[in-house]
């Protein structure tokens, strides 16, 4: 390989040729094939777009990329001449890094640990020369235009900054091919607009950089060309400029998708709920709305507004400081999830993975878990009734298990999804609040649980939705309330909804919203 | 599928007790009887009674290593009054010792609960508080036998059908503590609370006082324990029982309770105790150096995790379609 790098640096290639082509890549695991005879090729100071649906192959590529796996078959060839990853050190040296959705860093280390983990420079006896990291760290956070003290521990930053670390770190590697999972996917509009320009600056610098994104706007906004993925094939790849975002959906699912929201006729019923200057001490201030039968109210803000923090007040889990919840009309004081759940409110947690099920668990229990108040008698629990009740909601949402008595760990995560949704609506809720519902999930996927969100407020159920997607909150949403640091900042009717004004109240440019 | 893992992992933990008694009866005949079998279930009775109440608390995913200074603090407390006053009757006194024993399990439980700080923190504390209370409370002085009632330390001896009431004291509790583990909602609050605390928090149950709860309990079984230990060897010194905290613990690993909480049964527990208490009882009789003893003992220990850990190994998430259906 440190020959390769040689020859290629003889003749220098030029500006149309791939860093890194990859042909007829396969990947085999037991019983299934993710990646079938693919094709990608990544060109010096381009931004090449990979899209697909979960489960097309996209991080099986970017393992194979990264030499964490190795392919069956096919090749990858590095400035014409064809090598081989047979570990992830190996495809660091010939300058292939990638960043991953989550960040794999350290908090207790310092930034600058972090940067030059496993490659610290060293001075006398072998000791880590600590003034030179220090210095190389700012270095290259200055370069990412990344105002972060090098010596600070990890732990005191925030998501965003973490992610500028990471990319840092991608970067301290003499990197010609930038590999980045998702990486806007937790971070709000200001922080995604400072990776746009990072991703520009990494382009001027001639890297090539392969980004994988489930948003097809920023795909259209910083990609040069894309390549589509779907069921471990190769389908499609080209020009951004001579593509659609439509073509490009249709490629990615395989078929035409017209409306991607369902059509739903709401006629909200009478007042469910009624929040009156719900307030927090550090959180958020002045929550009043009202919420209707059948109706889906979504919540909209940038990441960090204090949506969640408002939600998990609003189910018990923080206790607010001020304000008043009504129920259909009657004062209810909600002092624990046990008191919402009581009073007909439940959350389903935007971290599903962390806060949904017990995966050790059966299922028939971790459905009737907040609902054993129905289920036993005097402290005792019945199971016939328990397997009643898990019978009937797991067959609504068409669980595939092998039995009720199975563990949950044993399904895979979309039955698992299930499982906690079934959860819920086994306590008979009146109002679910849905925090990030469709977060990281492909657009099929997301299409199913809209119409069941729909379907949910057709029976009758108020939904809160909470969302950061501008399209599903237009979508989906009956009325929209916008929060931006812990404030509402305005309330629009469905059919006073316009993006511009969402994201301008949201981020507070302009006039203030009503 | 893994539900039927944890049956035969109890299925082989019975298969290998059944197994080390017959060894031992291929050795020294006489093991193996009925009469000395039922010794050697009474010797452990208190073993198995405390490696439930620690189960309980394991489940949570908390640890409790006090339990056995709780059991010498209130074993001397109760020999202290009996000596004293002898004509207190001994069901006053049980009742005394497991009421100390739930106050010493409770003071655990809220500092767990509402100071937050970390069980095993915790209770390594109160483990030196309550061993040193004893001291404070005897001024380090021996109770002996011949200072104790005869009703005091008759009764675990007591046979009924055969078998001493101390046995049927752990008969009981283990009947007692099938239902509530697999019965009741509290028992269900215990798996969900130490399979997954965030969860747990979201489906309205009350993680600390759960917590809570499984201390209480843990507790109580404890103080009882402090009375049946006391009394059945008719002898209270500050040393009682110092170290046997680790053989709980050790009796609820070798019996497959997982130390990261939410997975463990009662059968589990009672297995993992009885193997123990087997390996204690049997080396002495092979004549077996008592420090070789502790080797083995240890060495049982060991290979038992190891095998739960290959057992608890994550598999990983079911992915591939075809090994969905397979499942």
């Amino acid at each position: 390989m440190q020959q390769n790098t040689q020859s290629a640096a003889v003749e220098p290639v030029s500006e149309r040729d791939p860093v890194l082509r990859l042909s007829g890549i396969s990947k085999s695991f037991p019983g299934v094939k993710a990646l079938s005879d693919v094709e990608l090729a990544l060109y010096p100071g381009q931004v090449t777009a990979l899209v697909g649906e979960n489960g097309a192959g996209k991080s099986t590529l970017v393992k194979i990329l990264t030499g964490i796996y190795q392919p069956d078959g096919g090749e990858i060839v590095i400035d014409g001449s064809p090598t081989r990853f047979p570990t992830a050190n190996d495809a660091a040296e010939a300058g292939v890094t990638a960043i991953h959705q989550e960040t794999v860093l350290f908090d207790e280390l310092s930034v600058a640990e972090n940067i030059f983990l496993g490659h610290a420079p060293r001075g006398r006896f072998g000791l880590v020369d600590w003034p030179r990291m220090n210095r190389e760290a700012s270095e290259i956070l200055k370069r990412i235009g990344a105002r972060i003290d090098p010596k600070v521990v990890l732990r005191e930053l925030g998501i965003a900054n973490k992610h500028l670390v990471a990319i840092a770190r991608a970067l301290s590697i003499e990197a010609r091919v930038v590999v980045m999972d998702e990486p806007t996917a937790s971070l709000s509009q200001t922080e995604i607009e400072e990776l746009y320009d990072l991703v520009e600056r990494l382009k001027g610098e001639g890297k090539a950089i392969l980004f994988i994104s489930h948003k097809f706007d920023e795909v259209f906004r910083i990609a040069d060309r894309y390549t589509v993925f779907r069921d471990g094939e190769m389908v499609d790849a080209g020009l951004i400029s001579e593509t659609s975002e439509n073509a490009l959906v249709e490629k990615m699912v395989g078929r035409s998708v017209d409306t991607i929201f369902p059509q739903r006729q709401s006629q909200p019923g009478e007042e469910v709920l009624r929040v009156e200057g719900y307030a927090h001490p550090t959180e958020f201030a002045d929550i009043s709305f009202s919420l209707r039968r059948g109706e889906i109210l979504g919540f909209y803000g940038l990441v960090g507004a204090g949506r969640s923090e408002f939600m998990q007040a609003l189910f018990g889990v923080t206790r607010p400081s001020g304000g008043s919840v009504q129920i259909e009309g009657r004062a209810a004081e909600i002092r624990s999830p046990a008191d919402a759940i009581h009073q007909g409110i439940v959350y389903v947690p935007e971290d599903r993975g962390r806060q949904g099920a017990i995966t050790a668990m059966p299922i028939f229990q971790n459905v009737t878990l907040p609902s054993l108040g129905r289920t036993s008698k005097r402290g005792f629990v019945r199971m016939a009734e328990e397997f009643k009740l898990a019978r009937e909601y797991t067959q609504r949402l068409e669980l595939r298990a092998a039995a009720l008595d199975q563990p949950v760990g044993e399904l895979s995560g979309g039955n698992q999804q299930k499982v906690v949704i079934a959860k819920w609506l086994a306590t008979k809720p009146k109002v679910i609040i849905l925090d990030e519902p469709t977060k990281g999930i492909d657009v099929g996927s997301k299409a199913a649980v809209h119409e069941f969100m729909a379907e949910l407020a057709r029976e009758g159920l108020s939904v809160i939705m909470v969302s950061s997607e501008i399209p599903e909150i237009l979508g989906m949403s009956d009325r929209v309330v916008v929060m931006r640091e812990g404030r509402m900042v305005g309330e629009y009717p469905k059919d006073d909804l316009s993006p511009e004004a969402l994201v301008r109240a949201a981020a507070g440019y302009g006039e203030e919203a009503a | 599928m893994m539900a039927g893992l944890l049956k035969s992992r109890e299925a082989i933990l019975a298969a290998a007790l059944i197994a080390l008694v017959l060894l031992v009866e291929s050795r020294f005949s006489g093991f193996a009887a009925p009469g000395n079998l039922a010794s050697v279930f009474n010797d452990t009775a208190i073993l198995m009674i405390l490696a439930l109440g620690q189960m309980l608390v394991i489940l949570t995913r908390c640890i409790d290593l006090s339990l056995a200074s709780n059991l010498a603090l209130t074993g001397m407390a109760t020999a202290m009054v009996n000596a004293a006053m002898p004509g207190i009757p001994v069901p006053l006194l049980i009742a005394m010792a497991i009421g100390m024993g739930l106050v010493m399990g409770a003071f655990n439980g809220i500092l767990v609960w509402k100071l937050d700080i970390p069980p095993i923190v915790v209770t390594l504390g109160t483990l030196t508080i309550y061993r040193g209370l004893i001291f404070i409370l005897s001024g380090g002085q021996w109770i002996n036998s011949h200072e104790m009632s005869a009703a005091y330390k008759g009764l675990p001896r007591f046979e009924i059908l055969g078998l001493p009431v101390m046995a049927w004291v752990a008969v009981a509790i283990i009947l007692g503590f099938i239902v509530l583990v697999t019965r009741t909602s509290l028992g269900r609050a215990f798996y969900a609370v130490g399979g997954n605390p965030h969860a747990a928090v979201y489906t309205g149950i009350d993680v600390g006082r759960t917590r809570f709860t499984a201390f209480t309990i843990a507790g109580g079984l404890a103080g009882l324990c402090g009375y049946l230990w006391v009394a059945r060897y008719a002898v209270a010194y500050t040393d009682v029982a110092e170290g046997f905290e680790l053989d709980v613990v050790a009796a609820c690993v070798i019996g497959g309770i997982s130390i990261a909480g939410g997975i463990g049964t009662v059968g589990g527990a009672v297995l993992g105790a009885l193997f123990l208490g087997t390996i204690k009882n049997a080396l002495p009789v092979a004549g077996i150096s008592p420090f070789w003893q502790m080797a083995i003992s240890g060495a049982a220990i060991i290979i038992a995790v190891a095998f739960n850990a290959r057992g608890e190994r994550t598999k990983g998430r079911v992915i591939l379609k075809s090994a969905e259906h397979a499942s």
